[in-house]
């Protein structure tokens, strides 16, 4: 992010009061997932010991005392069931959910941006079977897709690689398609149509002449399609076919407190808590983005007429 | 209008027959063996060639292929010598670790999944249009800002975290509501639905804001409209205009979005389906992909797909019948 006070995305984007509580809210999430060693050491915890002095067998596992067993050794709590430590699982949580969601956004944006710019310059027949896939990709409710796809993968493919390259290739259609719209309106500008006459290559043209052009829309697009990762990722985990156990996850706390929210509702709220400032600060910090680089274009959310992305994890 | 249906049916068969080839090829080209995990541990190898020839996966990929499709069109036949299974058509696979066609599989959940789809499509429809059209009447005031909220929470409450509170409050603390377990809508409409309210809710507070975002703008769209000031100029009330007019038209693009959602759910809710314990499509597929039940994956993946496609023909039909303006070329 460039802090010199000169620049005008900046300063509008430091004047938004919601974009900046969110990427307050991002910056503490990254340095949370950064520093979870340091974290987990300073608590003198990890994140896959079991303790199970601390958890109620009598109840089936229910943790010892109130608040979900929060204790000076073990600050918010251990999980019902194992006595692992809250903390250090949210924390690595945190890694695999962050680090997921931006690997995914990364290749989104990728293969976006590659096959947009094919459609839009490239003939009329690329053009042509490029826009209808990029139809069908966007059309499909990726969570199928999504399932279906870690049946076919080995066991040992790692997990949060996989879970960043299934959402990135499912997910490529609504940058692709803005691309290609973007890249048809840049070609007929003056400059790259110079270009092109001059004898310039197409993939040079692309590079030199339109890639600029692109980068604000297309930072703008990514960060809204973000939240919609870090939603996927705890969706998939929840379901149990995305991270695997002992690495922890958000989504996968989230489903095993589908069976203790009624002993140890701390287990339940904590998890549901960060997963639900994560996405709303991201939402907040992408919306702020797109006024900040655009500013003639209001904020989605009161723009007159709404076009409905879908996300890959929704029902 | 019948050329249009027409030239509509084609490209949707076409489309079809495009995900056909190209979900089977993504899950049969893999590098793995489908007999093996059919035939399970301590298979020796000519047990391996039998299940190998049965399920037809000694044969070069585009003849699978070719199998599948007179399967799905035709019914086919698992033939290994002695034991021969029939799969009548629509065959979308079958499961030889549950002996059952994976079709069968699927229709006996439906009615779960379309019970959850249209219960909450009935009101995610009365909660955002409801929200769409008064915040679009009262622009700028309170009603507005709290959409804005509320879409905003809305987009970041994960439906499976929507479902987790509300049976924890609703359910645990309050004990307004059993806890949910699916009675089907012919043995008992009553326990049906208060099986199904939880579900239905979250399911609906989920979508329901892109629904009232597209009411508003739709809706104040077209009150800016020509026939819109004429109705005014003949001094009808706000109110008649609005509700006998103006939705009218703007109702049109939430029909498609309607048809689209409807057709996604129908091929399973798995989020919601895991949070209430239902055991449907979607639950299903998660299962079945636990346990590498691949032709019941395959045959959930393209029947989902399936669904959409449709869906989406139906929206532009729709939309096409609503909107003269669109034309039926």
């Amino acid at each position: 992010m460039p802090s010199s006070a000169s620049n005008p995305v900046w300063r509008r984007l430091r004047a938004d009061r919601a974009a900046m509580a969110g990427l307050a809210v991002v910056v503490l999430l990254l340095l949370l997932a950064a520093a979870a060693p340091l974290v987990t050491a300073l608590e003198g915890q990890n994140p896959t010991a079991f303790h199970n002095e601390l958890i109620d067998s009598a109840t089936g596992g229910v943790p010892i005392g109130p608040f979900g067993g929060a204790s000076a050794r073990h600050w918010l709590g251990v999980e019902p069931g194992t006595g692992r430590d809250v903390l250090a699982r949210l924390v690595y949580g945190a890694q695999v959910s962050l680090s997921v969601s931006l690997g995914a956004t990364v290749v989104q944006v990728a293969l976006g941006t590659l096959v947009g710019l094919a459609a839009g310059l490239g003939n009329r027949l690329a053009d042509t079977v490029l826009s209808r896939t990029m139809d069908l990709t966007i059309a499909f409710p990726g969570l199928v897709f999504a399932i279906s796809l870690m049946a076919v993968v080995p066991g040992s493919f790692p997990r949060p690689v996989l879970l960043m390259l299934v959402l990135g290739v499912l997910g490529w259609g609504g940058t692709a398609r803005l691309v290609r719209g973007q890249a048809l309106s840049l070609r007929s500008l003056d400059h790259v149509a110079a270009a092109r006459l001059s004898g310039a290559r197409s993939w040079r043209t692309a590079r030199r002449e339109i890639l600029p052009g692109l980068a604000a829309p297309v930072i703008t697009y990514a960060a809204l399609l973000l939240p919609g990762n870090v939603t996927a990722e705890a969706g998939l985990s929840f379901l149990g076919v995305g991270v695997r156990p002992p690495t922890a996850s958000w989504g996968q706390m989230l489903s095993g407190a589908t069976t203790w929210y009624q002993a140890d509702p701390t287990y339940v709220l904590l998890p549901a808590g960060l997963l639900f400032a994560t996405v709303l600060a991201f939402t907040l910090l992408g919306e702020g983005l797109r006024t900040a680089l655009d500013p003639r274009a209001k904020s989605r959310l009161r723009r007159t007429r709404s076009r409905r992305s879908r996300q890959v994890a929704s029902t | 209008m019948i050329r249009f249906l027409l030239r509509r049916a084609f490209s949707t068969l076409t489309v079809m027959l495009v995900l056909s080839v190209v979900v089977y090829l993504v899950f049969y080209a893999a590098p793995h063996d489908p007999a093996r995990l059919v035939c399970g541990k301590g298979c020796d190898g000519v047990r391996l060639a039998v299940v190998r020839h049965k399920l037809g996966t000694d044969l070069p990929l585009w003849q699978q292929y070719w199998q599948f499709l007179h399967g799905l069109l035709a019914g086919r036949d698992f033939d290994a010598g002695t034991d021969v299974t029939h799969c009548s058509a629509p065959c979308f696979g079958y499961s030889f670790q549950t002996d059952q066609p994976v079709l069968g599989m699927i229709t006996a959940r439906l009615p779960l999944d379309a019970s959850l789809a249209v219960g909450a499509a009935v009101v995610w429809l009365l909660l955002g249009i409801g929200a769409g059209v008064l915040a679009a009447l009262r622009r700028g005031g309170i009603g507005e800002r709290a959409l804005t909220g509320v879409t905003l929470a809305g987009m970041a409450m994960p439906v499976f975290l929507v479902g987790l509170l509300l049976m924890m409050v609703c359910c645990g603390y309050l004990q307004w509501l059993p806890f949910p377990s699916y009675v089907p809508l012919t043995q008992d409409p009553l326990a049906w639905a208060s099986n199904l309210a939880l579900p239905w809710l979250s399911l609906a507070l989920v979508m329901a804001a892109a629904y009232a975002r597209m009411t508003r703008s739709a809706l104040l769209e077209t009150l800016a409209e020509d026939h819109i000031r004429t109705a005014r100029a003949y001094g009808l009330g706000e109110r008649r205009i609005v509700l006998g007019h103006a939705l009218r038209g703007a109702l049109t693009p939430v029909i498609t979005l309607l048809a689209m959602d409807l057709g996604g759910l129908l091929g399973g809710a798995q989020l919601t389906e895991s949070v209430f314990g239902f055991d449907g499509i979607g639950r299903l597929l998660v299962e079945s992909v636990n346990t590498i039940d691949l032709p019941v994956v395959v045959g959930i993946t393209l029947f989902a797909g399936f669904f959409i496609v449709i869906a989406n023909a139906v929206a532009d039909l729709l939309y096409a019948l609503a909107d003269p303006r669109v034309g039926l070329q």
